[in-house]
C-alpha cells in the first residue's frame, strides 16, 4: 500500500462515520479507489474502525469480488456457469487467455488484463458474458474477446471498449448505458403490466396498516424468491413485533444460476419495487428501507439512485409521503460483493451489517430480530411488485390468476437451448411444455426448473405445472438440449458452484459438497462404482439438517438427476474395465495375515 | 428468579428452567445430547449440527434452542443417531486427523465421539486436504489439519481488552481460523491455555509444553464421553 492510500481510506471511512456495520460499503468504495484490498489496507481499515484486523479480514475474504492483490487495469470476470458453457464460454475463455498471455486466475505480465472466472452473473439470456471493471459485456465470441484485449492494450477506455450499441429500454438510459438486453418476450399482468408510479401508494395511504395487510393476505401473495412464504403474514409479524425502529429490505441478490428477472425488473420497473417497499413500510411501520443488490448489477447504481431522488421529489419517498403526516420512509442501496448465500434473508442481513454472509439460526426470525436486531421484513423484488398490483387492482382480481395454491403471476427466466431466451411473465399453472413452446425449444433432453437448488426433469414430466404445489421456482428455467452431457456439463458445474458458495458454517454443507464432487468426478471419469451411485442420494438425509436452504438443497443437482436420469450414471460405471477394482476388499487383503496370526479363532 | 416449566424429553416429563439452553437443561435432567461446537458460557453457533434433536417433531440444534413451556423434545431416534455418526465420520474424513501423534488424543471430543459412535474409520471419502501448521505466534501453534471449524475459539477467547483474537477467513471448505497479530500479541499463559482448552480437538496447542497428562489419566481414558451426564 502506498502512502497516498491512507487519505483515501480515512476519507471513505469518514463518509460512513466510522461505522463498522457499514463495512461492506467501506470495502467496496476503498477497492474501487485502490484496486484491491491488501493485507496492509485491511490493517489500516481495522485501525481506523478500531476493530481487530482479523475482523475486517473475515469479511473481506468471504466475498468473491474483493481482491487481495492487484487484479489488473482491466479485470475480466468471465461467467463460467452452465448456460455460458452451452454457448461457447470455453472458446471465449481460451481466446481471452491466448490474447492476454495469462491463464484464468492470473494477471498479464504487463498488468493490463486480469482474467477471473465467476459464477452466473444474471445474463443467462445473453451468454457468454463477462463483467469488465463492473460493466457487462454480453454475447461474447472469441473474436470479441481478442478485440477487447487488443483494445485494452492499445490504451482504450472502458467506455470506448464498450461502444454505443446499448440494449433496449432503460438499458440505453444515460445513467445506465449498458450493452445488456431485456429480452422481455411476454409481458404479463403484474410486473410488466401498465404502471404509473404513486397510484398504489395513494390508495394505500387511504387505508389503515391493518387493512393493507388484510388485502395482501386476501390475495394470498407468496414470496417469489422460491420459498413461497405468505407475504401478508410476514408483514403482520413485523408489524406486531415490539420496537419503534423497523426495516424493509428488498432482496435483489438473485444468484441462483439461470435467474435474471431482478436485473430486468430493476431496469424497467424500479419505481414499482420502491413503491412496494414504501407500501410495506406503511403496513409494518418502518422508517428505513434497504435495497440489497448483487454486485453484478453495480452498473445500475447511478440510475437507481436517480430514480430514488426522483421519487423523493414526487413525495413518494422521504417525509410526509403522499402528504400523510408521519409517513416517513426512505431507501438506501446496499451492494453485495459476490456471495450466492447472501440471497438467504438472514445471510443478507448479516452482510448488510458488514459481516460474513452466514445465515443465522432461527428463531428469532428477521421479522422479530433482523437488521441491527430490529424487526425486519425481507421481500423479493418480484414479491413487492405483486403487492403493488394487488393494491391497485384488488385481491379478487389477483385471486383469479394462477392455480389453487399459487395466485398471481411469475416472471420466468428462460435460458439454455432454445430459440427465444428471455423473460416470460405468465400466470402460475403453465406447464413446462407450454414454456418450451413459447421459448421455441424443440429438442429437449431435460429442463432445470428453479436453478441448481430446484429439480432437473426429463420429457416424461414436462406436463407438470409451474406452481408452489408442483414445480416451485424462483424464476430460473434452463433448457438442456440432447447434445449436452448432462452429468459433466450441468451436474458437475452446479456441484462445483455449491461447493464454492457454501459459507462453510454447517459441517454437512461444507464437507459433503466437496466430497460429492469427488465422487461425481470419479463417476464421470468412468471410475465410479454402483456403490458410489447408491450412496450419493443417501447423503441427502444428512444435508437436510443444514441450517439454510443452500445447504439443504446443495446436493439436489445430483440427487435429482440420479432419480430422473439414472441410466446416465449407470452407463458410466467402471464395471466393463477389467483393470478396475470396484472397491477394496479388506477381508481378502488381510486373509494371509489373519491365517498367520490366527485371528478370529479365539 | 427463574421460572420452571414442564418439558418432555424422550417421553419423560421434566421441570426445566425457562429460557435455558436445551443442551444444558437436558444435562440437568440427566439426558445427554452430544455436542461439538457448543461450549458452556459462550454464545452457541449451531455449526456442527451434531446436537440436532426433534423439537415438536421439527429438527433443531439443541445448542441454539431455548427451553419453552410444554416443548416436546426427542433427543434420540435411529435417524438422529445415524446422522450424528455421519457428522463424526465426515469430520474425520474432511481434515487430517491422526490420533496416535496428536497431543489431544484421549482429551479430544471428536475422538471421544468417534469411540461413542463406534467409528473406527470413516465411510466418507477422505479428502486429505493440504493445510498449514502455523507456528509464528510466541505462545500458540495453530494446526489447521485438525481444525473442525467449530468457532469455539472465535466465540470464547478475547484478550484483556475484550477484543477478538481469532476469526474466520475465507469460506466454504476453504474456511480457516486466523489469529490476529495485534490483539494476540501480549496474551497471558493462562489465556493461551484457555485457547487450547476451548478447542475440542488438537488444532490449538500451547508452545513449550505438551503431553503432560499421562495415558490413563486423560479425560476419556476410562469412561466414554457423555457418561458424566448419563452413565
Amino acid at each position: 500500500m502506498t502512502a497516498s492510500a491512507h487519505p483515501t481510506i480515512q476519507s471513505v471511512i469518514a463518509r460512513y462515520a466510522g461505522d463498522a456495520t457499514r463495512l461492506m460499503d467501506i470495502l467496496i468504495d476503498i477497492q474501487e479507489a485502490l484496486g484491491c484490498l491488501t493485507h496492509e489496507t485491511t490493517a489500516a481499515i481495522a485501525k481506523e474502525l478500531k476493530v481487530p484486523q482479523v475482523t475486517v479480514e473475515q469479511t473481506v475474504s468471504f466475498y468473491h469480488f474483493f481482491a487481495r492483490e492487484p487484479r489488473g487495469a482491466f479485470v475480466v470476470y468471465l461467467n463460467n456457469s452452465v448456460v455460458a458453457q452451452f454457448h461457447g464460454g470455453e472458446e471465449v475463455a481460451t481466446a481471452f487467455e491466448a490474447a492476454a498471455g495469462c491463464r484464468f486466475g492470473e494477471v498479464s505480465a504487463d498488468g493490463v488484463v486480469g482474467l477471473f472466472h465467476t459464477a452466473c452473473i444474471g445474463m443467462s439470456d445473453q451468454e457468454p458474458a463477462a463483467l469488465i471493471n463492473g460493466q457487462v459485456f454480453p454475447s461474447l465470441t472469441p473474436d470479441k474477446a481478442r478485440a477487447l484485449v487488443a483494445g485494452m492494450r492499445a490504451g482504450r477506455t472502458l467506455e470506448d471498449l464498450k461502444g454505443r450499441d446499448y440494449g433496449d429500454g432503460q438499458n440505453a438510459h444515460p445513467l445506465v448505458r449498458a450493452l445488456v438486453h431485456n429480452h422481455i418476450r411476454r409481458r404479463g399482468l403484474t410486473v410488466f403490466a401498465d404502471y404509473h408510479p404513486g397510484e398504489a401508494l395513494a390508495k394505500v395511504t387511504g387505508l389503515s396498516s391493518g387493512e393493507v395487510i388484510a388485502e395482501i393476505k386476501l390475495a394470498s401473495v407468496r414470496g417469489r424468491g422460491g420459498a413461497g412464504f405468505p407475504t401478508g403474514m410476514k408483514w403482520e409479524f413485523a408489524r406486531r413485533a415490539a420496537g419503534e425502529t423497523k426495516y424493509i429490505f428488498c432482496n435483489a441478490d438473485e444468484g441462483e444460476p439461470g435467474t435474471f428477472k431482478d436485473r430486468v425488473i430493476l431496469t424497467e420497473r424500479p419505481q414499482m419495487v420502491f413503491e412496494g417497499m414504501a407500501m410495506a413500510a406503511y403496513a409494518v411501520g418502518a422508517q428505513q428501507g434497504i435495497l440489497y443488490v448483487r454486485n453484478e448489477y453495480h452498473y445500475l447504481r447511478d440510475y437507481l439512485e436517480d430514480v430514488l431522488a426522483e421519487m423523493r421529489a414526487q413525495h413518494l419517498l422521504g417525509e410526509a409521503i403522499c402528504g400523510v403526516a408521519g409517513f416517513t420512509f426512505d431507501i438506501s442501496i446496499q451492494y453485495g460483493a459476490g456471495a450466492y448465500v447472501c440471497g438467504e434473508e438472514s445471510a443478507l442481513i448479516e452482510s448488510a451489517e458488514g459481516k460474513r454472509g452466514e445465515p443465522r439460526d432461527r428463531p428469532p426470525f428477521p421479522v422479530e430480530k433482523g437488521y441491527l436486531q430490529k424487526p425486519t421484513v425481507v421481500n423479493n423484488v418480484e414479491t413487492l411488485c405483486s403487492a403493488v398490483q394487488v393494491m391497485l387492482k384488488g385481491p379478487h382480481w389477483y385471486n383469479r390468476l394462477g392455480t389453487e395454491q399459487s395466485k398471481g403471476t411469475k416472471v420466468l427466466c428462460v435460458s439454455g437451448d432454445c430459440e427465444r431466451p428471455g423473460i416470460y411473465e405468465v400466470e402460475w399453472g403453465f406447464s413446462v411444455n407450454d414454456i418450451l413452446a413459447l421459448a421455441g425449444a424443440t429438442a429437449v433432453q431435460a429442463v432445470q426448473v428453479g436453478g441448481p437448488s430446484g429439480a432437473c426433469i426429463g420429457p416424461e414430466e414436462f406436463e407438470r405445472v409451474l406452481a408452489y404445489e408442483d414445480l416451485a421456482t424462483g424464476g430460473s428455467f434452463i433448457v438442456i438440449g440432447p447434445q449436452r452431457d448432462l452429468l459433466k456439463d450441468v451436474v458437475l458445474n452446479f456441484t462445483r458452484f455449491f461447493r464454492a458458495e457454501s459459507c462453510g458454517s454447517c459441517v454437512p454443507c461444507r464437507a459433503l459438497t466437496g466430497m460429492a464432487q469427488v465422487v461425481l468426478e470419479r463417476i464421470i471419469d468412468g471410475k465410479g462404482t454402483a456403490e458410489d451411485v447408491e450412496r450419493l442420494p443417501s447423503w441427502q438425509a444428512i444435508m437436510r439438517y443444514n441450517r439454510c436452504g443452500l445447504g439443504q438443497t446443495a446436493l439436489n443437482p445430483i440427487t435429482s438427476t440420479i432419480n430422473n436420469f439414472r441410466s446416465l450414471y449407470d452407463g458410466r460405471l467402471a464395471r466393463g474395465n477389467p483393470r478396475f477394482v470396484p472397491s477394496f476388499d479388506l477381508a481378502a487383503a488381510v486373509q494371509d495375515y489373519e491365517a498367520a496370526v490366527g485371528a478370529g479363532k479365539d | 428468579m427463574a421460572s420452571f416449566v414442564r418439558i418432555t424429553l424422550d417421553d419423560r416429563v421434566y421441570l426445566a428452567e425457562e429460557g435455558a439452553q436445551l443442551v444444558a437443561a437436558a444435562k440437568e435432567c440427566g439426558v445427554y445430547i452430544p455436542t461439538l461446537c457448543n461450549y458452556p458460557g459462550i454464545p452457541p453457533k449451531g455449526a456442527c449440527r451434531i446436537c440436532t434433536v426433534l423439537v415438536n417433531g421439527i429438527p433443531h440444534t439443541a445448542c441454539t434452542t431455548k427451553v419453552v413451556e410444554d416443548m416436546n423434545v426427542v433427543t434420540t431416534t435411529p435417524e438422529l443417531e445415524a446422522f450424528r455418526t455421519s457428522i463424526v465420520e465426515i469430520l474425520l474424513a474432511e481434515g487430517n486427523h491422526f490420533c496416535p501423534i496428536c497431543e489431544r488424543s484421549g482429551n479430544c471430543e471428536l475422538q471421544a465421539l468417534a469411540y461413542r459412535y463406534r467409528v473406527p474409520v470413516s465411510s466418507f471419502p477422505y479428502l486429505f486436504p493440504t493445510r498449514d501448521v502455523e507456528a509464528w505466534h510466541p505462545k500458540l501453534i495453530k494446526d489447521h489439519n485438525r481444525c473442525i471449524q467449530c468457532k469455539r475459539c472465535i466465540r470464547g477467547i478475547h484478550n484483556a481488552k475484550g477484543q477478538a483474537i481469532f476469526a474466520f477467513g475465507k469460506r466454504g471448505d476453504k474456511v480457516v481460523i486466523n489469529i490476529d497479530r495485534e490483539t494476540s500479541r501480549d496474551i497471558s499463559d493462562e489465556l493461551a491455555q484457555q485457547a487450547m482448552d476451548i478447542c475440542p480437538v488438537g488444532a490449538i496447542l500451547r508452545k513449550g509444553k505438551g503431553f503432560d497428562t499421562p495415558i490413563g489419566r486423560r479425560t476419556y481414558d476410562h469412561a466414554p464421553i457423555g457418561s458424566e451426564v448419563a452413565p
